[in-house]
């Protein structure tokens, strides 16, 4: 069933109309360099994983935005992205955002609007998702911490992970193998899973 | 026109090759022609854009574009026939970007020329209070768990 829920589309042209596009939902694949997010995004994705890139401005830290240009600069990030289609009426799109880039989090058009975002966590290297975690707790986004299951990695039990990481009692901790669609998926629909909890607990019906 | 953030690739040509071959191939690396670590950024996307940097109308990453097959395509010059070529089914302003190997906003550049001039239409990202709707997250949960 084609979700129809939304009035959208000014622009109609052509005969074609605008509100016939699909609705496309943004998903973040955050985490530390090397952490998996391409292998992620490229086993859930249902085209080849594409990348693209973006000059974004950023305001130097320790200026404030009175400095104008000279308080300024610029950087280039790449990301990698994936397609699900659920729906003909909906798309969703998964990023995986820069690793080594921490410009990434003053880019306002990739985070904005984000339906949600996994945190894609190495135990080995827990220290690595800290920045991912702490953004996407301070913009409000809704996220889960999927800890990607590396052969020789050491399984930790998720509530000391949640300790490490100093996480709220409501954020789910999930295990997962980038490698593996299946997992991926459902690490995915964990996701949706709490972001439905976290709507019901704010609007009881 | 303006000034490209790095030297002028002198073989401007040379990049041209990311049209030659297949768009959709999955070469995936970051930047792909347009970028090279010694010269930086290459001029030719802004040669693309007729030196212009921002589009004539508001599009977002996740903008939904679709051609209306209204216009002469013949009229095109390569780089917009491209893009509209990939907006035959519903295309995100980021796809377009990717398979044409260009930087996001010179996709939006293209995409916008052909939204002006009624060759394509777009539907914008919803903002961000609708993604609370329950149904709609019911209705992504359960894809998801179709697939």
């Amino acid at each position: 069933m084609a979700y129809e829920g939304f009035e959208a589309g000014e622009r109609a042209a052509g005969g074609v109309d605008s509100r016939a596009l699909p609705l496309a939902l943004k998903l973040l694949v955050a985490g530390g360099f090397g952490v998996g997010k391409t292998t992620f995004v490229g086993s859930v994705s249902e085209i080849e994983p594409l990348s693209t890139e973006a000059v974004i401005t950023a305001a130097s830290v320790g200026t404030d935005s009175l400095d104008g240009v000279a308080g300024k600069s610029t950087t280039t990030v790449a990301l990698d992205f994936g397609r699900i289609t659920i729906d003909p009426g909906i798309v969703l799109y998964l990023f995986g955002t820069p690793g080594q880039e921490r410009f990434w989090f003053m880019w306002n058009e990739l985070s904005d609007g984000a339906l949600g975002a996994i945190v894609l966590a190495d135990t080995r290297r827990l220290e690595a998702c800290f920045d991912a975690v702490d953004f996407f707790e301070r913009r409000g986004i809704v996220f889960l911490v999927a800890l990607n299951e590396f052969d020789e990695a050491v399984r930790y039990d998720p509530e000391e992970v949640r300790v490490a990481l100093e996480l709220g009692p409501d954020v789910p901790i999930v295990a997962c193998d980038a490698r593996d669609r299946r997992s991926g998926i459902a690490a995915l629909a964990a996701l949706v899973e709490h972001l439905l909890a976290a709507v019901q607990i704010r609007s009881p019906s | 026109m303006i000034e490209p953030d790095g030297p002028v690739w002198p073989g401007a040509a040379a990049a041209g090759d990311a049209h030659s071959g297949d768009a959709h191939s999955g070469d995936a690396q970051p930047g792909g022609a347009w970028l090279d670590e010694q010269a930086g950024r290459l001029v030719r996307p802004y040669v693309i854009s007729n030196g212009r940097t921002v589009p004539t109308c508001e599009l977002d990453l996740l903008s939904m574009v679709i051609a209306t097959n209204e216009g002469d395509p013949d009229r095109l010059d390569l780089e917009h026939a491209q893009a509209l070529d990939l907006c035959g089914a519903p295309t995100s302003v980021a796809e377009v970007a990717a398979r044409l190997r260009l930087p996001l906003v010179i996709a939006k550049i293209l995409l916008a020329d052909l939204i002006d001039s009624g060759a394509a239409t777009a539907r914008p990202p919803e903002p961000a209070a609708d993604l609370t709707d329950p149904a709609l997250l019911e209705v992504v949960l359960n894809g998801l768990r179709r697939l």
